[in-house]
């Protein structure tokens, strides 16, 4: 009853908190309302005409909201990257600011969620594909792994991360014997989102780009340094506009992680490349599609390239100790990071699979207006679900947030 | 049901249990309460709303199901149309074979089978998709031009390939479906249920052969355009937002006739029969012909057979 009754409070509070703020505060938030609001409007236009709003067709039947959803289970999946080093390694600076990537990872997967709903054509139709409600096509399909990967992850890190800042709030020590099995279980968790989420293209044999056996280990390798350059600068944001101690050790431990995942994603990449232009199959259309271009058409090829591009100068920054330390060049890293594997993993995974397509027809995809504001809408959700998440977390890790420490007139009120 | 062919989903709050079990009707009616407020526009009704899939159906339900459909269809192209569920004949499974010797690209395939199968004119959707080939190349699809349009065909120094569905033995497009909305009847046609299928196209991602369709807009078809005999995993009207594909003409070939692609070639360059009789055509075709898969090495297992008859 007693536990009810704070959690209750723990609510109320939160819900207090976040309506509260500097005006910095209400007008980031009205900024992402208002996109929000754009997204719904460009949205409302494909819900009632159909995904003809969208430049997609029969020939390159997913774009820019699938490529944008692959993208984000990777963002997903790094959380792992402070996990590990704080639960398993028992790292104290990382430790401290472990939550932070739960709660990256409920953001990211609620705009992966939003991005699937928003690319099926049949919305209302949704409850088909829910577990025991609908008719799911599980094992055979891996749509159906991913629809119950990606909710039991986000299920895990809501409740792993409510209850870490519930113990926070009450002043109590969370209970060891409840939170380290859960934590230790999003390690492989997170694997798992982005292993099944790669393997949804791996097995189809009409794709021959997306046949390839280092598909789910290049999604890894991509994901654990795309995550990880968000991160790095919401640290930096966090520990300037708050009181919120972050270690400088915590940020270049990361970042010389990241090191090390770029350098085997470019190694992957590379692996790759070689396999299809050395051997020279008929396959290696795909490939020639996005580095090169294909009979005269060439839209990929700039964006593919400065993928690479970025890849490289941001895993050479944060290779070499000097640059890794100075906060310009990791910065200017971690955006290069961000901007490399977006495109990698976003529109130059999805297009390149289906063009040409399987009978050899090459269609020039470009997202639509609608594509992009409803995608804007998406990421303005996510960023708001993560801003409201933060202005109750960050208070709760300085400890300004506890039962005892509550408004007078808050308590009154309650 | 009533005369207005269209109820709101959020009358269901007031609204009694229409068909299936209590239960079932309990279950979905938490969702269709969300759709409600999610769709708010309310063009569906609470029936559509909660229609299960296809197969888990009883005869009573169908039969309400395709009652509905058809005073549905009958209002929209104003003439009687009918829905049928026939059911696979025991002991066929269909095959079809194609001779590229024999083909010469006039596409009266794609038009008879988009009037046959009452296909979306606006946006236009065609099931068989007809390969302008290098005869220099071979098959080879790098080297195809779908959209060939000579005032005279055959172009020299070209062949024609149709693609359409294969009716795989093998179908990869059955097994990535996330909700089980198609599948493969017992005389080998995969048919997809239009009234379950999310829109997803994982399918379309897995079809080696560009076989699958999705209804990006809202399908229009002229009133007198419409073939009123429809079948309802077949050339019934499509609702957008679903995936079609070609059926062999389930409508047809259920009942002993041809596709109407092959009735209408004029070059008898199609051949359709039952693998299961030694004494069908398409089994000679297969014993006596050089025939060859398209993209055997993918083990899907076509029942589309290509060959060279001369």
């Amino acid at each position: 009853m007693e536990t009810i009754r704070n959690f209750r409070r723990f609510c109320l509070d939160s819900l207090r908190l976040v309506v509260v703020g500097t005006r910095a505060y209400y007008g980031w938030v009205a900024f992402l309302l208002a996109l929000m609001g754009l997204g719904i409007v460009a949205y409302l236009g494909q819900f009632q005409d159909g995904l003809i709003h969208t430049n997609m067709r029969d020939q390159v039947s997913w774009g820019f909201y699938i490529g944008n959803f692959t993208f984000l289970v990777g963002v997903a999946a790094a959380a792992i990257m402070l996990i590990i080093p704080a639960y398993v390694y028992e790292w104290k600076p990382i430790k401290e600011i472990a939550i932070l990537g739960e709660l990256l990872a409920i953001s990211a997967l609620v705009m992966c969620l939003g991005f699937v709903l928003v690319d099926i054509g049949r919305p209302d139709r949704f409850w088909h594909i829910m577990p025991l409600v609908g008719l799911l096509n599980f094992p055979s399909s891996l749509l159906a792994w991913d629809v119950i990967a990606l909710n039991s992850y986000l299920l895990l890190n809501y409740v792993v991360a409510t209850y870490l800042l519930y113990c926070a709030y009450t002043d109590r020590h969370y209970v060891k014997r409840f939170v380290y099995p859960l934590v230790f279980l999003s390690i492989p968790m997170a694997v798992s989102i982005h292993t099944v989420t790669a393997y949804l293209y791996n097995g189809l044999g009409a794709r021959p780009y997306w046949n390839s056996a280092i598909l789910a280990p290049r999604f890894l390798a991509s994901a654990f340094c795309s995550g990880p350059a968000i991160l790095l600068i919401l640290l930096q944001i966090l520990r300037k506009t708050t009181r919120l101690e972050i270690k400088d050790e915590a940020i270049f431990k990361i970042a010389e992680l990241m090191a090390y995942t770029m350098g085997f994603n470019l190694f992957l990449t590379a692996a790759e490349a070689f396999k299809e232009f050395y051997t020279n199959s008929d396959d290696v259309v795909f490939i020639r599609y996005l580095y090169l271009g294909l009979r005269g058409h060439y839209t990929l090829v700039p964006f593919a390239w400065a993928s690479v591009l970025c890849g490289l100068v941001a895993f050479l920054l944060f290779l070499v100790p000097k640059t890794r330390k100075n906060w310009v060049t990791l910065n200017i890293g971690c955006v290069l990071i961000y901007a490399s594997v977006y495109i990698e993993k976003g529109m130059g995974l999805i297009i390149p699979g289906l063009t040409p397509d399987t009978l050899g027809e090459i269609y020039t995809y470009r997202p639509s207006l609608t594509e992009v504001g409803v995608a804007s809408g998406i990421f303005a959700l996510g960023f708001l679900v993560f801003t409201l998440m933060l202005k109750v977390a960050v208070p709760v890790m300085l400890g300004d947030f506890t039962m005892a420490k509550r408004p007078a007139r808050a308590a009154a009120a309650a | 049901m009533s005369d207005t062919p269209k109820t709101s989903a959020s009358s269901l709050a007031c609204g009694e249990p229409q068909s299936g079990s209590r239960r079932r009707f309990i279950r979905a009616a938490g969702c269709a309460a969300v759709a409600a407020a999610l769709t708010g526009c309310g063009n569906l009704t609470t029936e559509e709303f909660l229609q299960r899939n296809f197969r888990e159906l009883d005869k009573k339900e169908l039969a309400e199901i395709i009652a509905r459909l058809e005073k549905e269809y009958t209002a929209k192209f104003r003439k009687k149309v009918t829905v049928a569920a026939t059911p696979p004949m025991p002991g066929v499974v269909f095959g079809y074979a194609l001779d590229l010797s024999r083909c010469i690209g006039c596409r009266r395939c794609v038009y008879a089978c988009v009037k046959e199968n009452n296909q979306s004119r606006d946006p236009q959707i065609q099931w068989i998709r007809v390969l302008q080939m290098d005869k220099a190349e071979g098959v080879n699809v790098l080297h195809a031009d779908p959209y060939y349009d000579p005032p005279l065909v055959p172009q020299e120094g070209h062949f024609y390939m149709p693609v359409q569905c294969h009716q795989c033995k093998n179908p990869p497009c059955v097994k990535v479906c996330p909700v089980k909305a198609t599948w493969q009847e017992p005389d080998g046609i995969t048919v997809v249920d239009y009234n379950w299928c999310i829109g997803c196209r994982y399918c379309m991602a897995a079809c080696p052969y560009g076989a699958r369709r999705f209804n990006w807009g809202e399908p229009h078809l002229p009133p007198e355009e419409i073939n009123p005999v429809t079948e309802y995993l077949g050339n019934r009207p499509r609702p957008k937002g679903v995936v079609e594909k070609c059926t062999f003409c389930i409508q047809r070939t259920r009942k002993g006739r041809y596709p109407a692609c092959v009735e209408i070639c004029p070059t008898g360059s199609r051949k359709f029969g039952n693998l299961l009789d030694p004494g069908s055509e398409i089994r000679y075709v297969i014993e006596n012909k050089r025939v060859f898969l398209f993209k055997e090495e993918l083990n899907t297992q076509p029942k589309f057979f290509y060959f060279y008859g001369v």
